[in-house]
This record gives structure tokens, sequence and C-alpha cells, in this order.
């Protein structure tokens, strides 16, 4: 343990810690845009000097390691003036263009002026210019100009994602951020350089000009991309619907946790909040014999009369249950508890291949692409009761053996290919329940909405078998209503109906 | 900006003032006064008296308002030099706009320098507080309200807002 002070206050920290990290643990912010936790301290930006006791000038905080006894001192007059004069150097040939730049309202050039800069500009040259609007990928935009040469995102591309596709070319006045020749920036963790260029030199195409950053409403939750669950948060825009072209989920951005995602997310999870607006189902409906709307306890009560009816017919083989690892921990526990537990049924299928995997890597992402298979295997789907093979399922249906199917989230035209709608049609029941439109529910009896991951509290236990819970970002859609809920709506119509 | 706040003293409720009729009776003393002013020039015009103003009141909207100089009037949206709208949508007067009756969206500009120009922008003049801080917040002067025109009611709600178009014309 080394004892330091620091602007006067005693303070306790391991030994060989950065002296800008020891100085963040004890609530003091030293400015700075190089160093990053994750992708190390150049020390070439030089906003992070300190005045240490005995040092014979300012020390880049992020390049010095404390020892017992020193005394710092990140606000003396001294510091003030190197910090606001090395800010004034960044901004030298920054071409200053905040009211139509995407960073604008979180850029770090904005918000070290206000605290620490406040300098009248001694600048009266022109500035250099460099490209302005160049694609560097599908997903990331580069301003030259806007660059302050931090190399975070060199850095990025060299050590986490190990893809090179920025380097810094030129030298002194010439130095830019450019591709490196014959790349380009399509790395499945591209984004993660917008969130990390500490201004607004790499922005993100699909967020650029939808929404200006202070009209978003921040959540933090949990990515339902893949079974890793990265920790990130939902940004919204609902007060002003003709921002963002009408859709109320405007990005997400990654949420530091250590144990799970680090500092990163992937360019799929990054860009799936997309789905939250898109195609959702808002109403209770019957689409057979005849379409027709229905309320909650109208469904619950014919649904289960009508499952009641099958299961006496035919036995509790007769029904299967097609679902997901898109179901919360949540979802899950009345999940068993109404197709287990009440309604005693043995065939279910929630195989994640083929239609919900995908690529994995080293890095985050991982084969399973949905979220919550382990809050699943807690309750013993994937283990005492194993998935069906989706062509044993399909053997079984056209064999007559099985005569309904409760589908929960899935598009089965993804397993089945195009032999799906002569299997479902010749089925006495199908209900469909689910976030989102697709030709599944097209073909159901029953139609029932629920809430996708952004609408409801819950909780999802990734791969490892690490729980997170979530909150609600936005409302649900018309009447849709969490999963579980509906499992318990039915719990309650069937009880109601013995009751008879 | 520091708020400056300026002490205002209230006046004394003497008994005058507390019994009422004293305050009425002076407030109809103003009243007469204009009428029987008005009457007089009214009669002394008819009669063809040269030197007569006629009455105080203007006739709105027969006669036009003498507005002052820096009267906040309708909005218009300046034009750059090659006729294109001046706005960059920087979104800073919807943002500041306290009747929240802007609304802006926005598209790359094909002009690399100037990289943003609006989509659409509409303002709701029968929102409008007319208090000016849209133009004051604009960066790049792309929004005045020096039309001198007042005359914006309509039939309907829909039409007193206004497009991109509209609020070019006089720009
Ligand atoms: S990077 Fe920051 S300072 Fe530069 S134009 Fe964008 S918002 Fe302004
Ligand atoms: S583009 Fe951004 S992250 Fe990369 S060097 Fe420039 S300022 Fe730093
Ligand atoms: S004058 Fe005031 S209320 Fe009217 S548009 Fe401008 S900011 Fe809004
Ligand atoms: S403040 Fe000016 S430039 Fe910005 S959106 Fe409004 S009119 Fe356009």
């Amino acid at each position: 343990m080394a004892k330091i002070t620091l602007n006067g206050r005693p303070v306790e920290a391991a030994d060989g810690t950065l002296l800008i990290d020891v100085a963040k643990q004890a609530g003091v912010a030293i400015p700075h845009y190089c160093y990053h936790p994750a992708l190390g301290n150049p020390g070439n930006c030089r906003m992070c000097l300190v005045e240490i006791k005995g040092a014979p000038k300012l020390m880049p905080s992020c390049r010095v390691r404390v020892a017992d006894g020193m005394v710092v001192s990140t606000e003396s007059p001294a510091v003030a003036a190197a910090q606001s004069g090395e800010l004034e150097l960044h901004l030298v040939n920054h071409p200053l263009d905040c009211p139509v730049c995407d960073q604008s309202g979180e850029c770090g050039l904005q918000d070290y002026y206000m605290s620490i800069g406040r300098y009248k500009s001694s600048m009266v040259e022109d500035k250099r210019h460099f490209e302005k609007r160049k694609p560097v990928g599908p997903r990331v935009m580069l301003d030259q100009e806007r660059c302050i040469a931090c190399t975070r995102c060199v850095r990025f591309l060299a050590e986490v994602s190990k893809t090179h596709e920025l380097g810094m070319f030129g030298r002194g006045h010439q130095e830019r951020i450019d591709l490196a020749p014959g790349k380009t920036l399509d790395n499945p963790y591209s984004g993660n350089v917008v969130d990390i260029c500490p201004v607004g030199a790499l922005t993100d195409r699909d967020f650029r000009y939808q929404v200006r950053v202070w009209y978003l409403d921040r959540s933090d939750t949990v990515c339902p991309g893949c079974s890793r669950g990265c920790a990130i948060s939902l940004h919204t825009s609902t007060q002003r619907p003709w921002h963002n072209g009408a859709r109320r989920a405007a990005r997400i951005k990654p949420r530091f946790n250590p144990e799970v995602n680090g500092y990163w997310i992937c360019d799929e999870g990054r860009y799936s909040y997309k789905a939250l607006d898109r195609d959702r189902l808002g109403k209770v409906l019957k689409l057979k014999p005849s379409r027709a709307e229905l309320s909650w306890d109208a469904a619950f009560s014919e649904v289960s009369s009508r499952v009641k009816g099958l299961l006496e017919d035919h036995g509790p083989q007769s029904l299967a249950v097609v679902a997901s690892g898109a179901l919360s921990n949540e979802d899950w526990r009345s999940f068993k508890k109404l197709f287990v537990d009440s309604w005693k049924l043995v065939n279910f299928a929630f195989d994640p291949a083929p239609d919900q995997a995908g690529e994995e890597d080293a890095l985050l992402r991982r084969r399973d692409k949905v979220p919550n298979l382990k809050g699943g295997a807690a309750l013993g789907f994937g283990d005492q009761i194993k998935s069906l093979p989706w062509e044993s399922l399909a053997h079984s249906i056209e064999a007559g053996r099985i005569k309904g199917l409760y589908v929960v989230d899935r598009d089965l035209f993804g397993v089945w290919g195009a032999k799906t709608p002569g299997l479902l049609e010749g089925l006495e029941l199908v209900v469909f329940q689910g976030p989102w439109k697709g030709s599944t529910g097209d073909l159901a009896h029953y139609r029932l909405p629920a809430t996708a991951w952004a609408e409801e509290d819950g909780g999802f236990t990734n791969f490892e078998g690490r729980s997170q819970g979530y909150r609600a970002a936005l409302p649900p859609v018309g009447d849709a209503q969490p999963d579980w809920r509906i499992f318990e709506g039915l719990l309650a119509g069937l009880r109601a109906g013995r009751a008879e | 900006m520091a708020v400056t706040v300026r002490p205002v003293t209230r006046p004394e409720r003497d008994l005058a003032v507390q019994v009422y009729i004293v305050e009425v009776l002076k407030g109809l003393g103003v009243t007469f006064r204009h009428f029987f002013v008005n009457l007089g020039r009214h009669a002394a015009a008819l009669a063809g008296v040269k030197a007569a103003p006629g009455a105080v009141t203007i006739q709105y909207p027969e006669d036009p308002p003498a507005l002052g100089g820096r009267a906040r009037t309708r909005h218009r949206i300046l034009r750059r030099s090659d006729g294109s709208p001046r706005c960059t949508a920087c979104l800073l007067c919807e943002t500041i706009c306290p009747a929240r009756c802007i609304r802006i969206t926005a598209e790359d500009s094909p002009a690399v320098v100037i990289e943003k120009r609006a989509k659409t922008f509409e303002i709701d003049l029968g929102l409008c507080v007319f208090c000016g801080n849209c133009v004051e917040a604009c960066p790049v002067d792309a929004i005045r309200m020096d039309t001198g025109d007042l005359d914006i009611p309509a039939m309907d709600r829909r039409s007193m807002i206004w497009d991109l178009e509209k609020l070019m014309r006089d720009g």
C-alpha cells in the first residue's frame, strides 16, 4: 500500500497503480483523452498533467505510478494553466463545428472547455483542412479534421479487435487518422471506436443526424443478442416523435462490466435495438377460423379451454411447445409452472440451432444468439427436459401424433423453411405468443402480443451462469404483456375453467 | 448567464385604494376621456377640419400596425447566396424553444463543408409565443423574426404550421 496526499487529502492506493486511476477512485477526475483503462497510456494528449512535490516539472498522471509519500496536486494554478493550455493546443486546428457534430453534448472537447478551458483563443491563423465525412466502413464515419490524434481508435483496432484498419499517417501538422491501404473498417466490433473516440471524429453512420444526444433517455439493461449478456445502455427518444424516424429506440452503448464485456460490445448487439420498433405485435387476436380482437381475459379463458379440450381428447403428448432462449428468468419460471407442472406436457423444442445460432469468436460473441438458454437450463430445460430434435417434431406433426403447437417467440420458418405452412395447417390448435410479427404468427389460431426485453423488468443468465437484471426502458406496445404474465394468465384461466 | 433581479416595491394600499370607489371612478374617468376626445376628433374630421387626426384607435386590419423596429414578428429562414436554406439543422432553436413548436429533421448536405441541412423544418405558429429565443440561439443567423408580418391566422390549426418552403418565401 502507498499512502499519498492528493489535494491535501490522505489517500491510500495499491503500489504501482497509475496516479490517474488512484485519483479517479478518490473521486478526483483528471482530464484526459489518450488514456483508456483498457487501451493503455501512451501519454500523448498531455491533458492529465499534475503537480508532484519534488518533481522538477508537471507530470502526466497517466504515466506515473503511485509511490509512498507522494504529494500530488491536481488543482494548483500551474496545473490549471497547463491543462487549459493543452486544450488550446488541441483546438488549434479543430474545426469547432459543434452545431453539426453528432458528438455535441457528449464531447470531451466541449466538456473540458467548459470545466478547465474558458480561455480566449490566441489563434488567428487559418485552420488546416483534411477530409471530412469519409465513410471508413459500413458503420463508421470519419472526420479527419475533428480528430485530436489521441490514437485510441488505432490502439483498439490493434489490441482488442486485432484487425488494424485505422492508422496514424503523416507527421506533425499533417498527422491524421486514415484507413490502412486496402482496408475497410468492417470488423464485427467496429462500432466501439465511436464510443472511445473522445471527440466527434468517429461517428456512427446509423445514428448520424437521427436525434441530438441531449434528447435521449438512457436505461441500463442487458444485450439480448447472444448468450454473453453484455451490459448495455439503451438510449431512447420518445418525447419528440419526429426525431429518429419516429422510432423509440435510438442506439445502444456498452456499459462497463469487468466480469462480462469489459468496455465493449459487438456490432450485432449494438444494432439489435432496431428490432424494437419494427413489426411489433400489440393486439390480442384470434386469427382462425375468423379474425377477431379479444380481451386478455377472453383470450386466456378461450386458449386454456381449447388446450384443456385437446389434452383431454389426445393426452399431454399431443401438444408441443416451441420456445427460445429469449425468455427472461422470470418467464422461464412461469413457463415451467404452466407447461410442465400444470399442463404436464412432455414435448418441448428450444434448441437454438439452426435459426438462433451464428458466428462466435474469442472476444465476446457467442454461438447462441439468444440471451438466456441458461435461465431455462437452471429449471431443467436442456437437462431433464431435452429439446426435441426439429426433424422428429416435424415427423410427429406429420404422423398426427402432435395435434397442437404452442410457439413462444420463435419463427418456425427459420427452422423448417418452406414446409412450415404445410406442417402448421394440419394442426388443430396453434398458439403464437411473442413480441414480433412473423410468418409463424400469421398461421396461428391465436396470436398473443408479448413485450420485448426493453419493455419489461427481468433478468438473463448468461452462458457462464451469471444472472443480470434489467429494467424496462420503454412502455409496452399496445396491449402487450410480459411473457410470464401471459403464462400466469393462462394458468388462472385453466384454474377458473376447472372450477366450473 | 447570471439571472438579474430587479426588486420592485409595491405601492402602499391606503384607505382611498381600499374602498375601491375612488379607483373605479378614476378608471372610468380614463375611459370617458378617451370617449369624448375620440368623439370630438371624429366630429371635427367629419366637419372637414383638415388638422383633425381622426380617432386614436388603429383600425386594424384595414390600417397596418405601426411596429417598432425591433418588433418580433413572423419568422423567416434565410438563404445562402445559391438560394439554399442557411439552416444547418443543428436543432439549437428547437432545443431552446419554450413552446416546443419547432420540429426539425436533418439529412446530409450535398456540400461537405456544410455537412448537415434540414430535411424538414416546421414552426407551428399557432403555438409560438414569439419570444425570439430561436433567433438568439441560431449559430448561423439562419432564422430571423423581422418580416413585420403578423397576419398568420388561418381557418384551421394545421395551416398555421409553416414548413421550410413557406418560411423561405421572404428569406
Ligand atoms: S468534436 Fe466536439 S468540439 Fe469538435 S465539433 Fe464535435 S462537438 Fe464540437
Ligand atoms: S479518431 Fe478519435 S479516437 Fe481516433 S485518434 Fe482521432 S480522436 Fe482519437
Ligand atoms: S419565437 Fe420562441 S416560441 Fe416561437 S419558435 Fe422561436 S423560440 Fe419558439
Ligand atoms: S438554430 Fe439556426 S441553424 Fe440551427 S436548426 Fe435552428 S435555424 Fe437551423
